[in-house]
């Protein structure tokens, strides 16, 4: 695999829109071709040469392509949107859209993220060692497909409208997260770690969330079940199962209408 | 001798009361008196009369103080302003006529702004909601003649919009509603106890931020399901009742406001209202409409609509429409810095945003197109008055149920006074002059 290495040495007076930084457009490409791509600052176009500093040359496909950048990206917009395969790694904080409708390959974030992270994702895997922020894997306006396959994983806390029309895939939060969680979701898997406030699951047809700390609000559209014992992926423990939204649609098998589920941890 | 105007359209509130009689001088100079309308419509009319108008632009000097500049000028100023910026936002639009938003609309292309209208803090999100999930509506017609449920959900219209509810929802005997306020069930839910509910048969008084749950609850209950004991702090006996009040009802309308699209949630509580009224649906016919307050921001996403596919937070930067509440929006894009030029016209964002956005208005270069003196324009650098849109100057604007209804001129504006389309045209002429196209 080989390594291009982007580092950041004039910052934008307004923001980067630079939708060309992922595998896909670099592969086949040397420095210098990379360099030349375009990034936009408001209406104006420039070169991505003109804002990082690019070192080596990118590999045959974006399989073969890793990327490194380096430095302050808070006010760098779409890191890896719609990549395909290959692999980056930002080192700092990065702005809004990293991973935005993201089909395979590799994305780690050794700082927080902005919203709107994993937007319509359809596959590979987003890894961020910070926070994220609102929107995380949630669909783009407008849209009913949310993400749709592969995994985010959060070391931090995670922002409010989180999951929202998920469809797929899994989303895994270390800390605490704020309200709105898996709004609309029709599948997919939702661990939270932390503590979670209100609105679990609102308007949910199918899908798992599982919260391990407090929830400050439970949905009165979510019933409780049981209590289950639960043994998957490091999680482990006793917790008690409630079905929902009851007062959202939802298919029958057999008769019987088929809930969204959420389990919350009552004991070791 | 005086003479007097029937049918005057009202330029206040998204109601846009169409029955309004003005008297007026002779010589259609002065406006003497205004009849029909509410005490914020007449005082509108009344407004324009003032001795102590502005009249001809300003510009703000190093001192603080202003200078007063010619149109020619003012027009120079704002054409380069908006021409030398990287990523302008042009701001307001819901105070004007749709001819007045097109124009508008063709210098943000040219100049690639950021087109953005009041509904960013106001009905914004309830158009998220609608594009999510689709919407069962109706005109105010149709609710005087036939509606005999009526939902207020974190609305006063008895305040914000004082004709309503005796032209349209409460009191006005209809085709089917012959019997007026006393065949009509009335529920209110707001966490405080307000004039409008002081109306209402039944109050609701949610616990302050759980809407959302309250009409979550409701569709619970529509399906005859399990509620728990309390929801957002009512019993659900109560919720149980008004979920059958409004089943049994020939035609239920839930009209909403702030109370719901600015708390907690946003978007998400009209995304479960509307469901609510397609769940009502199931029983009876039901209908859900938002008490759009600017008289015209209805017809600024309606401009915005045919013109670029979106209603609001339209970024027109990189040559195409891309709209993304959240990113696109006003006080986003100015507390990020992510704007370098303002332009606000048709709305008072010095008065409506909070402090840390206004103040990046004030940092950067910035116009404001207003008849009145306001905060906003005490923030920006050059300040062009015009005339009344539906007092001085005709146009047309959208009602909150999405009819059309055109605006009447009844007065002449003061002498040389240009109106928002003609300023706008100018400044579309003088832009296309810059970038030569």
């Amino acid at each position: 695999m080989e390594t291009v290495t982007l580092t950041i040495k004039n910052q934008p007076d307004l923001y980067l829109e630079a939708d060309n930084i992922t595998p896909d457009a670099f592969a086949g490409k040397k420095a210098d071709e990379i360099a030349n791509l375009h990034v936009y600052v408001g209406r104006e176009q420039h070169r991505l040469g003109d804002f990082f500093e690019v070192s080596g040359n990118a590999g045959a496909t974006p399989e073969e392509t890793k990327i490194v950048v380096n430095g302050d990206l808070s006010r760098v917009k779409y890191i890896g949107m719609k990549m395909t395969g290959g692999e980056v790694v930002a080192n700092g904080n990065a702005d809004m859209y990293v991973g935005a409708w993201m089909q395979g390959g590799k994305i780690t974030v050794n700082g927080n993220v902005d919203a709107f992270a994993g937007t319509g994702m359809k596959d590979g895997e987003l890894v961020i060692n910070g926070n994220a922020g609102n929107y995380l894997g949630a669909a783009y306006r407008g849209d009913w497909r949310g993400m749709q396959g592969g995994k985010i994983t959060v070391k931090g806390n995670a922002g409010s409208d989180l999951g929202t029309f998920m469809n797929g895939g899994e989303i895994i939060v270390g800390g605490d997260v704020d309200v709105h969680v898996a709004t609309h979701a029709e599948g997919g898997k939702i661990v939270i770690k932390g503590n979670a406030k209100s609105r679990l699951g609102g308007q949910m047809v199918e899908g798992e969330i599982y919260v391990l700390g407090n929830i400050d609000v439970m949905m009165p559209g979510f019933a409780y079940r049981e209590d289950v014992d639960i043994e998957m992926d490091g999680i482990k423990g006793r917790f008690a199962l409630y079905e929902g939204d009851l007062g959202e649609r939802h298919r029958k098998r057999k008769g019987q209408p088929i809930y969204a589920k959420l389990y919350q941890q009552i004991g070791a | 001798m005086t003479r007097t105007v029937t049918d005057v359209i009202c330029p206040f509130c998204g109601t846009l009361c169409d029955d309004l009689e003005v008297v007026v001088s002779d010589d259609e100079k002065d406006l003497l008196e205004v009849y029909n309308a509410c005490a914020i419509g007449a005082e509108k009319f009344l407004h324009s009369q003032a001795k102590d108008r502005i009249t001809r632009p300003r510009m703000r000097q190093e001192d603080g103080s202003w200078k007063e500049i010619s149109y020619d000028e003012a027009i120079e100023y704002t054409a380069r302003m908006l021409t030398d910026a990287k990523k302008p936002l042009m701001y307001g639009w819901s105070s004007t006529n749709c001819e007045a938003q097109a124009v508008g609309s063709e210098i943000g292309e040219i100049v690639g702004a950021i087109m953005d209208n009041t509904a960013t803090v106001c009905h914004g999100t309830s158009l998220i909601a609608v594009q999510d999930i689709g919407i069962p509506s109706c005109t105010l017609g149709e609710v005087k003649n036939r509606a005999d449920r009526i939902l207020f959900w974190g609305c006063n219209p008895a305040h914000a919009h004082p004709r309503h509810m005796s032209r349209y929802s409460i009191f006005p005997r209809g085709f089917f509603t012959g019997k007026g306020h006393t065949g009509r069930k009335v529920i209110v839910v707001d966490p405080r106890p307000t004039d409008t509910a002081s109306l209402a048969d039944v109050h609701l008084q949610v616990e302050q931020g759980r809407d959302y749950e309250l009409l979550d609850a409701l569709r619970v209950a529509f399906k005859g399901e399990k509620l728990p004991d309390f929801v957002a702090g009512i019993p659900k006996e109560k919720i149980y009742e008004a979920a059958e009040t409004l089943k049994s009802g020939r035609f239920a309308i839930i009209f909403f406001g702030m109370g719901v699209t600015q708390s907690l949630g946003k978007n998400h509580n009209i995304d479960e209202a509307i469901a609510v009224t397609r769940d009502l649906n199931e029983y009876t016919k039901a209908a859900i409409m938002p008490m759009r307050g600017h008289y015209n921001v209805t017809g600024s996403g309606q401009v915005w609509g045919w013109l670029f596919g979106f209603p609001y937070a339209v970024d027109l930067s990189r040559g195409f429409a891309r709209y993304n509440p959240g990113e696109t929006t006003a006080n986003d894009l100015l507390r990020r810095d992510e704007v370098d030029a303002v332009f606000v016209l048709g709305s008072d964002p010095g008065a409506h945003f909070p402090f840390s956005s206004v103040k990046k208005i004030y940092d950067r270069p910035s116009v404001a197109i207003d008849p009145h003196e306001t905060p906003t324009t005490e923030v920006c650098k050059v300040h062009v008055p015009v005339a009344f849109v539906g007092v001085e100057v005709g146009g047309c604007a959208y009602r909150m149920d999405n009819v059309p209804i055109e605006t009447r001129k009844v007065v002449e504006p003061p002498e040389g006074m240009m109106t928002d389309e003609e300023f706008l045209g100018r400044v579309l002429a003088r832009v296309k002059e810059i970038k030569g196209v």
